[in-house]
């Protein structure tokens, strides 16, 4: 089942495309239930097949092809540094260790609180502003020296003991 | 105690570094940018729709027609900004205007060319560039609706990209009857969701029909047969961004700023060991070596080593050779590269080739989309040998190995990405290749020592 304000934003992507190519608005769609949900489960694909009349393999065909979809339950923000060329030349690995030894774990791994998930990722296209990261998604953060690194996990941190 | 999203807001970049720098050269798309001035009246301020209301004979004039547009911008020399520098006004020409049915416009703003984050800043800052440009183009090839598809990465650029879809349609310049003419144009936002090969134009197609981007045999080309089987026109959303200031200005006055065959002025994306990272508008056939000063010069206390000049699928080019070239389409190939999406990746005399090359064959592997068997196989044999040559298990017959699978993929795939994760192999191997040799020897004679 999926909420009234989530069936009017499915909507609204199924507007952008001719009545019969439902399907175009499915890339929108798992991204709003990923962003609500913090992952696309099986569940959910069976609903979006649903509401965009189309078989649930070709559903799971598309969470599985691209690679910002969670197939799995993921920390609370996932952090998403680039370590691609552009960014390896400019401190690009430097964040990504500084985190796996800030949070504890290895780069593809969660923390026990379950807080954060931490993964090393493909261009970002922010190359001119490495080092890099993508947070749930959505919020590019920039120039992340260790310090900036520091302070953001400190930062969500403390936003959560509150 | 501060929330969550004020937390992330305070790393975000403001564009400062990357956009207004006052370090461009003429500049026409980034021109007169501060990052709060993205809006509609702001960008009527700065003479933006003016070109639209040209072309429909809204500003006192007699308009222009279909094949006017095209004309001006084929005599501009624009050619595509997304990589392959066809030129547009000669791909508009390919769109069959007669067609019935319905046409489509799509604009390829799945920017992930590796060094590539010049169209991110395009629609961050001046996103109503792009979407006069797609209507103009619209108008010129009879389309009544089109998408911008962008990269899933910038979720916050798509999100302002529709708020300047709002903007333009409330303000009449998207709709029906744009500005009381029978002209009507549609424009929607769609996203990706992390795949590079989405921005080869077909794979781009068939994700916005909502399945996974695996690109089609060309042809038919999208001309033909794009979106949903529909004539379809494709740019890149830097290219659509220069259409406004050729139709103001003349096709003629565009060629005048760059250099012939090279029309106008172009985004480089200035990425690595710089001083000043980022992106930088400047006339086609500037100097790479002004490109270079404009960036703040090689970090400090280093000397250049090598520049992949379009991208990192584009062939590296060794200093003394890219010194001596302009930046234009013609200059970098005869240099034996591409100018590409004119991503600008610098490396200094610090850097080991093998490491970075090492990366590289990592991402084509990891981002080949598994259709071509080629590809598919020989993108992850490559990364495998490379990373062992790195690791000091490189072995006699490695490079000859390395050459052979690139052979092997190039030119024998359906798209470009077989040739892009092949061309980079071939061309450190060209240009540096005792860096790799030697640590293939160091390996060996390791080996000898411990027996």
């Amino acid at each position: 089942m999926i909420s009234d304000s989530t069936r009017a934003r499915f909507a609204r992507e199924v507007a952008k495309y001719p009545a019969d190519q439902k399907q175009s608005a499915v890339m929108a769609c798992l991204a709003i239930v990923q962003q609500e949900q913090g992952y696309v489960s099986e569940d959910s694909e069976k609903v979006i097949a649903e509401v965009l009349e189309m078989p649930v393999i070709a559903v799971h065909e598309v969470t599985t092809f691209y690679n910002m979809y969670n197939q799995q339950p993921v920390g609370k923000y996932k952090l998403n540094v680039c370590t691609n060329l552009p960014c390896q030349l400019r401190d690009g690995y430097k964040a990504l260790h500084h985190l796996e030894k800030k949070l504890g774990i290895a780069m593809g791994e969660t923390t026990p609180d379950g807080l954060f998930t931490l993964q090393q990722c493909e261009c970002l296209g922010a190359c001119a502003d490495s080092p890099v990261m993508l947070v749930n998604d959505r919020t590019m953060c920039s120039f992340m020296s260790n310090d900036k690194l520091d302070q953001l996990v400190d930062g969500l941190r403390a936003a959560e003991v509150k | 105690m501060a929330s969550a999203q004020s937390i992330l807001s305070q790393f975000q970049s403001t564009g400062v570094e990357t956009c207004f720098h006052d370090r461009h050269i003429g500049p026409q798309i980034y021109a007169g940018l501060n990052g709060s001035n993205w809006g509609i009246k702001d960008y009527e301020a700065r003479g933006g729709y003016q070109a639209l209301r040209k072309i429909l004979a809204q500003d006192g004039g007699e308009g222009l027609t279909q094949d006017q547009v095209i004309a001006t911008v084929k005599e501009s020399g624009l050619r595509g900004r997304g990589g392959a520098g066809f030129p547009t006004g000669l791909k508009w020409s390919f769109m069959p205007r007669q067609f019935p049915g319905q046409k489509y416009l799509v604009c390829n703003s799945d920017e992930g060319e590796p060094g590539t984050c010049k169209d991110r800043d395009i629609l961050q800052f001046n996103p109503h560039i792009v979407i006069e440009g797609m209507i103009i183009a619209a108008y010129a090839m009879g389309i009544s609706v089109g998408y911008n598809y962008i990269h899933g990465e910038i979720f916050q650029t798509y999100d302002r990209f529709e708020e300047a879809l709002e903007e333009a349609r409330a303000a009449g310049y998207l709709g029906n009857n744009i500005l009381g003419s029978a002209f009507s144009f549609q424009l929607h936002a769609a996203h990706g969701f992390g795949a590079y090969i989405c921005g080869e134009e077909t794979a781009l197609l068939e994700s916005l029909e909502g399945k996974k981007g695996q690109p089609r045999f060309k042809p038919p080309f999208p001309a033909s047969f794009g979106l949903y089987g529909k004539p379809t026109t494709i740019n890149n959303t830097e290219t659509f961004a220069a259409v406004p200031w050729i139709i103001r200005n003349g096709g003629a006055a565009y060629l005048e700023c760059g250099k012939p065959n090279n029309g106008g002025t172009k985004i480089f994306s200035v990425s690595g060991d710089v001083e000043r990272p980022g992106n930088y508008e400047i006339p086609m056939g500037t100097p790479f070596a002004k490109l270079l000063e404009l960036a703040g010069g090689v970090r400090k206390g280093r000397q250049l080593k090598a520049v992949i000049p379009g991208g990192s699928s584009s062939p590296v080019l060794p200093a003394s050779v890219i010194m001596e070239c302009t930046m234009d389409y013609d200059s970098i190939a005869k240099a034996g590269s591409m100018l590409g999406s004119g991503a600008v990746i610098v490396m200094d005399d610090s850097r080991n080739m093998v490491e970075s090359l090492l990366r590289l064959s990592y991402f084509y592997s990891h981002e080949s989309c598994g259709q071509c068997t080629p590809c598919r196989e020989g993108t992850g044999w490559m990364w495998r040998v490379i990373d062992r040559i790195w690791h000091g298990q490189g072995r006699d017959g490695d490079l000859e190995l390395l050459n052979s699978v690139a052979d092997n993929i190039q030119g024998r795939t359906i798209c470009a990405l077989g040739d892009a994760a092949a061309m980079p192999v071939r061309a450190m191997l060209k240009h540096f290749k005792p860096e790799f040799q030697a640590l293939i020897e160091q390996a060996k004679s390791q080996k000898t020592a411990h027996a």
